[in-house]
Formats: structure tokens, C-alpha cells, sequence
């Protein structure tokens, strides 16, 4: 099941994507709608799940976190054991921030932060590469992102 | 601008929960509300704290196929980067793209409705992309884990 939208809806999730801290007020005078009218509206986005949090961006770099690496990840032995086993160990190494279970060429995607190079490779080496069941690992080192506001 | 342990403290709790109020904030990082929203205010001037997003959830919205494409491009031309990228953001379907120094040069994060409107955005939008050498889906099964959150 999916909710209906209309403009000012798509309008709204598309400034919100760009400023969660938007008020209803500020909504509403950017829309040409009235706070309560905007209130309502941000109350249903919310109750229905579609609103679902804010997150907070950060300069990665600024904060002493200067490489970001997507890894794929194919794991050697398969089952239902080894599934649970690798995304049991994977999920608490605090560096990594997107644990994906794929189909294709790899099995799992991985976003992970490290400070340089340097540590990267040890993070590599001595935390992934010792990952229950781990096989075949490409890492690709990220040089630009954009987020795009999606099909609004 | 440096940053200091009271600093990484109020980033590290409100990173984990960016909806807190100011005042919950400054108890659970342990400083004043002054304090607090002065370090805020600081870093936010320093461009370290560079806002805050809405997160929308698509399969609310009925988008339930996830795919992320991993693209080799042709870079025997100068202009390969610069307009795949600039044709990949008229796709509205794409989320997300990056760029990487690795085996595969950029990546399409793709919402679909289901298999068959996939099927026609991979066709109709992203085989006609420019300077597309290759192109690798990996289907995404599972979030098994996501934490924007740096591990301060």
C-alpha cells in the first residue's frame, strides 16, 4: 500500500530534504498556507511513516574522518549460520555505517569511515578481513556524493 | 576551527538522535543549555555542522525496489565524469551518486516501484546515459544496518 501525495506535499518533503528544521510556519508562508493547514500536513507525513527522522550532516572531513570506502563483500562459505555469524560481527565495528545484504556480484555492501589511508588498511586488515566467512572484498574509495531529492 | 572533547560530546548525542530539543541535548551531553547551544552555534558557523535532513521513507510511498548500479565509464573522453554526471541527475528515480578511485568509477542508488518499472528505468533512463563502458546491479535484499552516525 502506498500513501498519496499531492504537490504541496511533494513540495514540502522536497525542502525538508534540503532543511529538516523547517517549521510548520515557515511552510506555510513558503507554500502559501496557513500554520495549522501546515501543521496538519507535516502531522500526516509523520504518522504515516513517509517523514521518518532527520539526520544530521556533518563535515567529515573537518571532523578528522577523511576517506569513506564502499566495500563489496563476498562471502566464502554460505548458509544460514555464516549469514548471521558475518552480519553479527560486522554490525559492531563502530566504523562502519551501512550494512547492505545484495544480490549479484557481492553479497554485502558496507559504507565505512576511516580517518586516512592508513587507517583504512588496519581497519581493513584487522577488522574485516577477520570477518567470520569473508571472501572476496573490492573496495572502492569515495571521491564525490551528492543526494538527489528522488521522484517528488 | 578545533574541536574539543565537550564538542565531540554534544556532536556524538546529537548525531544519535537529531530530533532532541535543545535542552534534552545539553543533560544528556552533560554541559549547560548555554554552553550547549553556544558549541552548537560555533560549529555550525564553522561549517562542521552542516544541517540537518529529512530522512523519507520510499517504500512508504510505494517505491519498493532498491538497486544500486555500479558504473565503469569510458574515460578515453575528457568529458566522460562531467556528463554522466550531469544526465544521471535529470534521472528522478536516482537517489543518490557517487564517484570512486577504484575498479568501478560511479555508483546510481535507483528506487523503483517494483521489478517492471525498474526494468524500464534501466532501459529508457540509464542504458542511454553517456559514456557508460559497464554497468554492474546489485540488488538490494536488506538493510541490515545503518548508522549515519561518525564514530566520534
Amino acid at each position: 500500500m502506498s500513501a498519496r501525495l499531492d504537490d504541496t506535499d511533494r513540495a514540502f518533503l522536497r525542502a525538508l530534504g534540503e532543511d529538516a528544521t523547517l517549521s510548520a510556519g515557515a511552510l506555510g508562508r513558503q507554500f502559501g498556507l496557513s500554520q495549522p493547514a501546515a501543521w496538519r500536513r507535516l502531522k500526516r507525513l509523520r504518522d504515516e511513516g513517509i517523514l521518518a527522522g532527520r539526520r544530521l550532516e556533518l563535515d567529515r572531513e573537518a571532523l578528522g574522518f577523511g576517506v569513506t570506502v564502499f566495500l563489496g563483500v563476498k562471502l566464502a562459505t554460505k548458509g544460514r549460520v555464516s549469514l548471521e555469524d558475518f552480519e553479527r560481527a560486522v554490525t559492531a565495528i563502530p566504523e562502519v555505517q551501512v550494512v547492505q545484504h545484495v544480490l549479484g556480484l557481492y553479497d554485502y555492501r558496507l559504507r565505512i569511515v576511516a580517518r586516512d589511508l592508513a587507517d583504512f588498511e588496519r581497519l581493513l586488515r584487522r577488522r574485516i578481513m577477520t570477518l567470520p566467512g569473508v571472501g572476496d572484498i573490492e573496495a572502492n574509495v569515495l571521491l564525490s556524493e551528492e543526494r538527489r531529492p528522488g521522484p517528488l | 576551527m578545533q574541536i574539543d572533547d565537550t564538542d565531540r560530546r554534544i556532536l556524538r548525542r546529537f548525531q544519535a538522535d537529531p530530533d532532541l530539543s535543545a535542552g534534552d541535548l545539553a543533560e544528556l551531553a552533560g554541559v549547560t543549555p548555554a554552553t550547549c547551544s553556544r558549541r552548537i552555534e560555533r560549529m555550525t558557523r564553522a561549517g562542521i555542522i552542516k544541517g540537518s535532513r529529512a530522512v523519507i521513507d520510499w517504500g512508504k510511498l510505494g517505491y519498493n525496489v532498491e538497486v544500486s548500479l555500479r558504473i565503469t565509464l569510458d574515460k578515453t573522453d575528457p568529458r566522460a565524469f562531467d556528463e554522466f554526471l550531469a544526465a544521471a541527475r535529470e534521472v528522478p528515480e536516482v537517489t543518490e551518486i557517487q564517484t570512486f578511485l577504484g575498479r568501478v568509477d560511479a555508483r546510481l542508488h535507483i528506487i523503483a516501484r517494483d521489478m517492471g518499472h525498474y526494468q524500464h528505468i534501466y532501459r529508457a533512463r540509464i542504458l542511454t546515459l553517456p559514456h557508460i563502458a559497464d554497468i554492474e546491479p546489485l540488488m538490494q535484499v536488506a538493510t541490515i544496518y545503518r548508522n549515519w552516525a561518525l564514530p566520534l
